[in-house]
């Protein structure tokens, strides 16, 4: 089957799409978008969060079909400006976890990345304040790291909170 | 495998009328698994998240009317205060991307005992509403669910939303698992209190092979509980409530808990529930006085 969905911008077309595979499987290995990562397979690692249609979801338990028309954003969306690779910068979101070397085997930092843009978008983005560590860790909660990073994931998200409000409030 | 895009009820009916076997899909937390892990070939998949009917809520008398492809996140953001127990309930599904997709439909059509939602429908005495080409009924939670993953439904036939009454008293959900988040729950427990009618209601999630309720638990605390004026119960009367909840789970030993574990925290988890409820069930006096 084909299936056209806009993506990070885009409208794309996959074609010779077997009806029962995921969404994940389609921007990985149909359309070349290989920042969602593939490890669990079930929802329990967060590792392929994509915005569907504006929320966040795990992308590997989305059927391919459902994606029909629908607009989805995923970790390379998150880079500022156009073009490909060194042409564009990277997200706020991005610089922080960077900074804050939240980043170890980094197979989980495109879910956390998503996740995080999510929650500063909901908090700090909305006019609410910077999320407190409850709300972080309870945002993050779906995405596994295995390398036990953890306290500089939240470092990150801090940071990048931090920032995300002192630019709003200076807007 | 076929891939169905219905947009409307009646076209999703007839698909399923004419090919039974066909798995509805609305969230995919549930239906993704097993096909990612190669444990089900279904002749077709069909996508229900194109009816809008089916992602809408609302008042049908005095029930809230919710569609069966509402996902967690919107439950708890909308119904807090009309369906306090499913609400809490739903806060502890998985995480928040799981939450954003998954539904209360998709939890009573794979009708896993270890489902969030069974519980507080049990306890609220909530309506499953079906549908089929043969024409739309009404099923009450109390009567749905039948044996091992087997409910009510019929093989032609969708669960398209839950009758949510008015509450008419506290409402309670309490979960036991080894973390906050990512957890599918050891065992869980709600409890409900009607005021109007002075009744007990109780469901028992991952208790037994269906979800369940402990009925000579809800006729005892429903004799013993002071409607009047929600006076706190005395230990022995709290006890033998927690110990009523645990007499009806029909556990087993399995690799998130032993049996004998889950009816010792079936038991905890009844009397902190009933002393959360006879909290909350003073404020409410107090507030109407």
């Amino acid at each position: 089957m084909r299936v056209s969905f806009n993506v990070n911008g885009e409208d794309v077309t996959a074609d010779d799409v077997w009806p029962g595979e995921s969404l994940l499987y389609v921007l990985r290995e149909r359309l070349g978008l290989p920042g969602s990562k593939n490890a669990c397979e079930q929802g329990e690692c967060g590792s392929c969060t994509v915005y569907f249609d504006g929320v966040t979801a795990c992308s590997c338990m989305i059927a391919a079909g459902q994606a029909q028309g629908r607009e989805v954003r995923t970790v390379e969306g998150l880079a500022e400006g156009s073009g490909k690779g060194s042409d564009r910068e990277l997200g706020s979101v991005q610089e922080a976890f960077v900074e804050a070397g939240a980043v170890q085997c980094g197979f989980c930092t495109p879910g956390l990345l998503v996740q995080t843009d999510d929650l500063l978008e909901r908090t700090v983005g909305a006019g609410r304040p910077a999320p407190e560590d409850s709300e972080i860790r309870e945002a993050l909660a779906g995405n596994l790291c295995r390398c036990t990073g953890y306290e500089k994931i939240i470092d990150a998200v801090r940071l990048a909170a931090s920032r995300r409000a002192a630019a709003g409030s200076e807007a | 495998m076929e891939f169905l895009s219905p947009s409307t009820l009646e076209e999703a009916l007839e698909a399923k009328s004419a090919q039974p076997e066909a798995v509805p899909i609305m969230g995919g937390t549930d239906v993704m698994v097993e096909l990612n892990f190669d444990k089900r070939r279904p002749p077709a998949l069909i996508d229900l998240t194109r009816i809008p009917e089916l992602t809408e809520f609302g008042p049908d008398g005095d029930h809230v009317r919710l569609g069966a492809g509402v996902p967690y996140t919107r439950v708890i953001e909308h119904l807090s205060e009309r369906a306090p127990a499913l609400a809490r309930a739903s806060r502890s599904v998985a995480s928040p991307q799981i939450r954003n997709r998954g539904t209360v439909g998709g939890n009573l059509g794979g009708a896993s005992p270890a489902g969030e939602s069974h519980p507080p429908l049990l306890a609220t005495d909530a309506v499953i509403e079906l549908a089929s080409v043969r024409g739309r009924r009404r099923v009450p939670a109390r009567e749905f669910y039948l044996s091992l993953r087997t409910t009510a439904r019929r093989e032609d036939e969708l669960i398209t939303a839950v009758l949510l009454p008015e509450p008419s008293g506290p409402q309670q959900f309490a979960k036991i698992g080894t973390r906050n988040a990512m957890v599918i729950a050891v065992t869980s427990f709600s409890l409900a209190l009607d005021t109007e009618r002075q009744a007990v209601g109780t469901g028992l999630g991952s208790a037994g092979p269906t979800p369940l309720r402990a009925e000579a638990a809800e006729e005892f605390l429903a004799g013993e509980f002071d409607w009047e004026d929600g006076r706190p119960l005395a230990e022995p009367v709290v006890r033998e409530f927690g110990r009523l909840v645990a007499a009806a789970a029909r556990p087993i030993d399995d690799q998130r808990g032993s049996a004998e574990y889950r009816r010792h925290a079936l038991a905890v988890m009844a009397r902190r529930a009933l002393s959360w409820s006879v909290t909350d069930y003073r404020k409410g006096v107090t507030r109407c006085a």
